[in-house]
């Protein structure tokens, strides 16, 4: 009787563990296989080309250029290549300006009587670019499909620019929100860490039974507290401190962010570490003590380095809520793509462009596959943390 | 006794079949959603409906996957949304349930009170980046947007920066409120609210669209003659087959029960 329940108890736990592994490598695989798709397609929206005329010798353009001459910072094709002929732009709602309402009667829904009359007026002006749906496009022979740049691996890592929804063509350059993400989680647990340990201390050691019974709820509560709550209370009371504090033209910069995920992190790095230090065997303390040690001796010569990995993995877990926080972000950095040059500045970071954005990104589309290798970054990122660190702490205990 | 249970969830899902509708989309319309839904579940006791934000392309994107009944949006759909529609053989029906006007906010502090719409674009695009360039002090221009998913983002883009990108430094909050917020607390901010939103923290601008002939005041009444240039339709999609359930709701809105909410909640009525 006791062997068979022995053997479910194990079958149960082989089960559990295996369901857990295979779940986690299905998402991973989930992650990257979306994230990877990003690569080799070109960045304009499914179902829509552009058009030029058949004179024009531009026959492809990156989606930099492409954005320049949408947003007539290019006004001749002479900066892309081309010939000495000024650009003239041409969206769908145009049309009404070369045609009549008479010509276009039943346009709305007739879209091959649209495209035919795309194809003309193009085929009659040589600086003109069309923006158009490729559905039951007919090319009478004065026009040419522009071929577009596909998004390349070192134009995702490299670019600077992220316009997800720039048309024609996306612009994907995830640059800005990388760095954004590695300021603000780095500093926010720059800021965290020597108060939560001080904290951590404190309460392990210093502070008196009844003290310290009134203190731990009160720090596992903040951890309690939903996120929005934090962005809320980060907008209308952090945001308006750092600015006044640095004298700035605006609050929302990384540095608030770094706040308020440090105090996010708090309750982690200090639950974690707490309990890491009063895990120290009671005869190393009292040795210690014996040999005339002080107490604050004893604390940072024997107990800190005692408990030194348990300190690691609360680092490890307060890095893993700052890189992965969203809400709270999103509400306080600014979520401003640009580069930043320093913590004073609005910021975008990785989480907060997922969360931003997901939700209108239409499933399978180009946006949708390069916020899914925005995630895959973000995995990337957390995993290099974890084994740094487990590293580190792995090399201590070998020497101990 | 089995019978019982399994005949008690099929009621239920029958039940929440028949009366539950989705909303979803728009933060600009969801107020306004809110306020009507209420209503007309206070008249029609057996409806249920519920009503949540996002932004326009978020609930046009719902609609396309089927997890919403109807998509609030405060732009047209776009051509490749229509074209999905399309593709997965189906026809969606736009109803326009209300108008709304975009105000552009400054800090109370700022001296300037009038723009036209080419120094909007300067301000937009990161062309004019200091008040001083346009009568004011000499502060730098802190620029607010929504984010991408939001129909006032690229209503904006489309009407007042004539389609060019916004600049990177723009920055982009989650929600109208934020923009308020932040507008409220940074002397040098501007940016875009749906009329409903401007209150005595916030200053509107006068903004001109023919060249600083003529600035127009924000009001309801500048928007409802149509004199001030910065109004837009709030629209409703749903797809055709789900005429019959959606439609009741529709037309409350539409009705002048319906309308006389949309004045209180401080849009514009269809007439």
């Amino acid at each position: 009787m006791k062997k068979i329940f022995e053997k479910a108890a194990h079958a149960v736990l082989f089960t559990s563990s295996t369901v857990s592994i295979i779940t986690v490598l299905l998402i991973i695989l989930f992650l990257f296989r979306e994230g990877v798709g990003l690569f080799g397609k070109k960045p304009i929206e499914d179902g829509q080309v552009l058009l030029v005329n058949k004179l024009n010798p531009v026959s492809k353009l990156t989606s930099d250029e492409l954005k320049n001459i949408f947003d007539q910072e290019y006004t001749n094709w002479r900066k892309v290549g081309g010939t000495n002929d000024s650009i003239l732009l041409f969206r769908i709602d145009d049309i009404f300006n070369y045609y009549t309402e008479e010509e276009l009667a039943g346009i709305d829904t007739n879209i091959q009587l649209l495209n035919e009359k795309v194809s003309e007026l193009v085929g009659k002006q040589i600086g003109m670019v069309a923006f158009i749906s490729k559905t039951q496009l007919v090319l009478n022979n004065k026009v040419k499909i522009i071929e577009v740049e596909p998004v390349s691996v070192s134009g995702f890592f490299g670019g600077e620019l992220w316009f997800p929804t720039s048309q024609p063509a996306a612009q994907f350059g995830v640059l800005p929100l990388l760095l954004g993400t590695l300021w603000v989680s780095l500093l926010a647990i720059l800021i965290a860490l020597p108060f939560g340990l001080a904290t951590a201390v404190y309460m392990a050691e210093i502070a008196r039974p009844s003290v310290r019974s009134m203190l731990k709820p009160v720090v596992e509560l903040l951890a309690g507290i939903p996120s929005v709550v934090y962005g809320f209370f980060g907008l209308i009371v952090i945001v308006p401190l750092v600015q006044q504090l640095f004298n700035l033209p605006v609050g929302e910069t990384g540095l608030a962010g770094s706040i308020v995920l440090a105090i996010m992190a708090l309750p982690t790095i200090i639950t974690v570490a707490e309990d890491s230090i009063r895990n120290t065997p009671r005869s190393m303390k009292e040795a210690s003590l014996a040999l005339g040690a002080t107490h604050w001796q004893t604390i940072y010569r024997v107990i800190i380095p005692y408990a030194s990995s348990g300190i690691t993995a609360a680092v490890i877990l307060g890095i893993g809520r700052a890189i992965g926080e969203t809400m709270a972000v999103l509400m306080v950095t600014g979520n401003a793509a640009i580069i930043p040059h320093t913590i004073l500045q609005p910021m975008r970071t990785i989480p907060a462009t997922i969360a931003a954005e997901l939700g209108e990104a239409a499933k399978g589309g180009m946006h949708y596959k390069a916020l899914f290798a925005l995630g895959c970054i973000l995995f990337l990122i957390t995993m290099l943390v974890n084994i740094t660190v487990e590293f580190i702490s792995g090399g201590k205990r070998i020497k101990r | 006794m089995k019978r019982i249970i399994s005949i008690g969830v099929l009621s239920i899902i029958t039940f929440y079949n028949v009366n539950a509708q989705k909303l979803k989309g728009s933060d600009t319309v969801l107020p306004l959603a809110q306020k009507e839904a209420e209503a007309y579940m206070k008249k029609n006791k057996a409806a249920r409906i519920t009503v949540t934000g996002g932004g326009s392309g978020v609930g046009i994107s719902a609609l396309l996957e089927n997890t919403t009944d109807i998509a609030m949006a405060s732009r047209k759909m776009k051509l490749s949304e229509k074209m999905k529609i399309t593709e997965s053989k189906r026809s969606v029906v736009e109803t326009v349930v209300a108008y709304d006007a975009l105000a552009v906010i400054v800090n109370p502090a700022n001296a300037v009170s009038q723009l036209t719409r080419e120094q909007l674009e300067g301000i937009f695009t990161g062309k004019i980046k200091n008040w001083k360039d346009l009568g004011g002090e000499n502060m730098p221009i802190v620029v607010y947007g929504r984010e991408s998913s939001s129909g006032t983002y690229d209503f904006f883009k489309e009407h007042v920066l004539n389609n060019k990108n916004y600049a990177p430094s723009v920055m982009s909050m989650p929600a109208t409120g934020a923009i308020v917020q932040s507008v409220s607390q940074t002397k040098g901010a501007i940016g875009y609210v749906g009329l409903a939103y401007v209150e005595t923290n916030v200053k509107a601008l006068k903004v001109s669209f023919d060249k600083g002939k003529k600035y127009i005041v924000p009001t309801v009444a500048t928007a409802k003659d149509k004199s001030y240039p910065i109004a837009r339709p709030l629209f409703f999609y749903y797809v055709a087959s789900s005429a019959k359930m959606v439609k009741p709701f529709v037309d409350f809105i539409l009705s002048p029960e319906g309308q006389r909410i949309v004045e209180q909640e401080g849009f514009i009525t269809l007439k």
